[in-house]
């Protein structure tokens, strides 16, 4: 529906604390070596994409993740350093822009940067932002981001940061400008804003059937149509757990994946998600858990109704240990990617 | 003639609302924060059909008013415009939002109860609160239907109840009854029912259980012993 242009894969994390094999938690600061090692080991097995978020949480790691990233970018040849997301809101347009395109430098034009206003908010009192502005501040600032990323001399002025006259920022990208895109959960405005400033979508799918989003993708497009930008493909992020068996990975996934999205909702007044909840999200919700031939059919049915051209798994939500983080990437490189890749070649034969 | 529904709010659960209420026949009239221009192409594509109109506008034409507006700003809502109209509250406390020291978390005034006393002339019922809107767009099922999906209703006004209970029954759910409004308590953020995507009889016991949780003996103990 978008492009024939190959589909792209890729691994997401917030930097969520392992434990080794024998169960022992991991400092935070080991945390984000492992997560070092393991884009190490995705740009070996040929992964196209590391998606890092960013948190201010004691259960996530990373609260830098181009700065991660360009720990990454050093060791790595061909994997694209995302971030996943920025969140803008409680950021300055100018930095993230330097920072990211130092990024760029380090890794040979390998750097992304994906804008979201979050789905938490614990980095605006940590940045003195006040939660009453984050609509104001996400659209002044997405409308500054834009005019940095043609890597002119920017006149800017508003009401969330000093005003710009003339400036340049550096360093500059060697190709002219930074790859940038736009992360929504599903709010219609979050959607046009993306259309508006032609930047690439991607739909954070954390729950329910992905079918719900069609309208969206559709709606992207014709919004895209209307500011005369154009629409990329979108791209997908969602939960995923893969292990050797579906038994392996549902019970791995009861006691992780689902223990995050448990201590999540605590804090929001969320009822603990039941069995029936979790298992409903595997058969036909929007958590990748099973065997690699469970999860191939799955993402490839995803990727069919939604006709995108990015999917992105997160991985290693809640404690799962570190060994089994390493061997979830293996079975997605080596065998979903693969098999998802022929079962769509094959639908499309037919 | 269709009936019409009034939703004010087009973000997330103002948009799947909509969709439902399309769905089930409804002519849908729904207003975002401020110009209409706003929202209009969100409607013309998510909602293909409703009329993207102002707040004003949209409460002049619809007896029956939903509110998705995130709660913090209930105050902006005005109550003239509202006067002697339906309004369902599907709004919540988000303490990310909201704050930890605030009234909309009183445990011994439902949020709902706030909005009432604000909109003084108008008939607050609280439905559609306390399921999370993907469950919402995914769970609609038939009257009747195997494995139908409860949403629990609080309020004083008989006839209002009653014509909140047919809207959700239009929808795709089993109403269920759960008190006055100050029972409202019982459907927020922290109780047992909050998040809950179940059937009917698992409702009523998850409505029930809220004195045993933490957060209805937080309630309790502020009311007096009694909720």
């Amino acid at each position: 529906m978008t492009t024939q242009k190959k589909l792209i894969f890729g691994l997401d994390s917030f930097g969520d604390i392992p434990t080794t094999a024998e169960g022992q938690l991991f400092t935070q600061a080991a945390a984000i070596r492992q997560v070092v090692a393991e884009g190490v080991l995705a740009d070996q097995l040929g992964l196209d994409v590391i998606a890092l978020g960013e948190h201010h949480r004691p259960e996530y790691a990373i609260s830098s993740p181009e700065t991660v990233l360009a720990g990454i970018a050093t060791q790595t040849k061909n994997i694209i350093l995302a971030s996943g997301v920025t969140v803008l809101s409680s950021d300055d347009p100018v930095r993230v822009y330097e920072r990211f395109a130092t990024l760029d430098a380090l890794s040979n034009g390998r750097a992304e940067v994906v804008l979201g206003r979050g789905s938490f908010t614990e980095s605006f009192p940590l940045y003195g932002y006040n939660l009453e502005d984050y609509d104001l501040l996400f659209e002044e600032k997405v409308a500054l981001f834009a005019k940095l990323k043609t890597e002119k001399p920017v006149s800017w002025s508003g009401k969330t940061r000093a005003p710009l006259k003339e400036t340049a920022i550096y360093p500059q990208t060697e190709k002219g400008s930074l790859a940038t895109r736009i992360a929504v959960g599903g709010t219609p405005e979050s959607v046009v804003r993306a259309a508006k400033y032609g930047f690439p979508l991607t739909l954070a799918i954390i729950g329910g059937t992905p079918q719900r989003f069609v309208p969206y993708i559709k709606f992207y497009q014709k919004a895209a149509a209307k500011f005369s930008q154009p629409a990329y493909p979108i791209a997908v992020h969602s939960h995923g757990l893969i292990a050797d068996t579906d038994e392996e990975a549902f019970e791995l996934g009861w006691r992780h994946l689902r223990k995050s999205f448990v201590r999540i909702g605590r804090d929001r007044g969320w009822v603990p998600m039941s069995r029936a909840q979790f298992e409903n999200e595997v058969k036909s919700g929007s958590f990748y858990v099973g065997s690699p031939e469970t999860v191939a059919q799955r993402l490839a049915e995803m990727i069919r109704t939604l006709g995108v051209g990015r999917v992105e798994l997160a991985y290693g939500a809640g404690e799962l240990s570190a060994p089994a983080r390493m061997h979830m990437i293996e079975l997605y490189a080596k065998e979903v990617i693969p098999r998802v890749r022929k079962l769509l070649s094959e639908g499309s034969e037919k | 003639m269709k009936k019409t529904i009034g939703i004010l709010g087009a973000g997330k659960l103002g948009t799947v609302l909509g969709q439902l209420a399309l769905k089930a026949g409804y002519q849908v009239l729904i207003a975002g924060s401020g110009d209409p221009a706003k929202i209009a192409l969100t409607v013309e594509v998510l909602l293909p059909g409703a009329g993207a109109l102002s707040a004003a506008a949209v409460a002049a034409q619809a007896e029956l008013i939903v509110l998705a507006l995130p709660l913090g700003k209930y105050q902006t809502l005005d109550p003239k415009q509202l006067a002697n109209k339906l309004v369902v509250d599907a709004m919540n406390y988000w303490w990310e939002v909201d704050g930890k020291e605030t009234k909309l978390n009183d445990a011994r005034t439902s949020s709902s109860e706030l909005v009432q006393a604000y909109l003084k002339n108008s008939t607050v019922v609280k439905a559609f609160n306390h399921m999370g809107y993907h469950d919402l767009y995914d769970e609609t099922r038939p009257s009747g239907a195997k494995g139908r999906k409860a949403i629990a209703f609080v309020g004083n006004d008989k006839q209002g109840l009653g014509r909140v209970a047919v809207l959700i029954d239009a929808l795709g759910f089993d109403p269920y009854y759960a008190g006055e409004l100050k029972q409202g308590i019982r459907l927020e953020p922290g109780s047992p029912v909050f998040g809950a995507n179940v059937s009917l009889a698992e409702l009523k016991k998850l409505v029930a259980a809220f004195v045993e949780s933490p957060r209805g003996r937080e309630v309790l103990r502020a009311r007096g012993g009694e909720i």
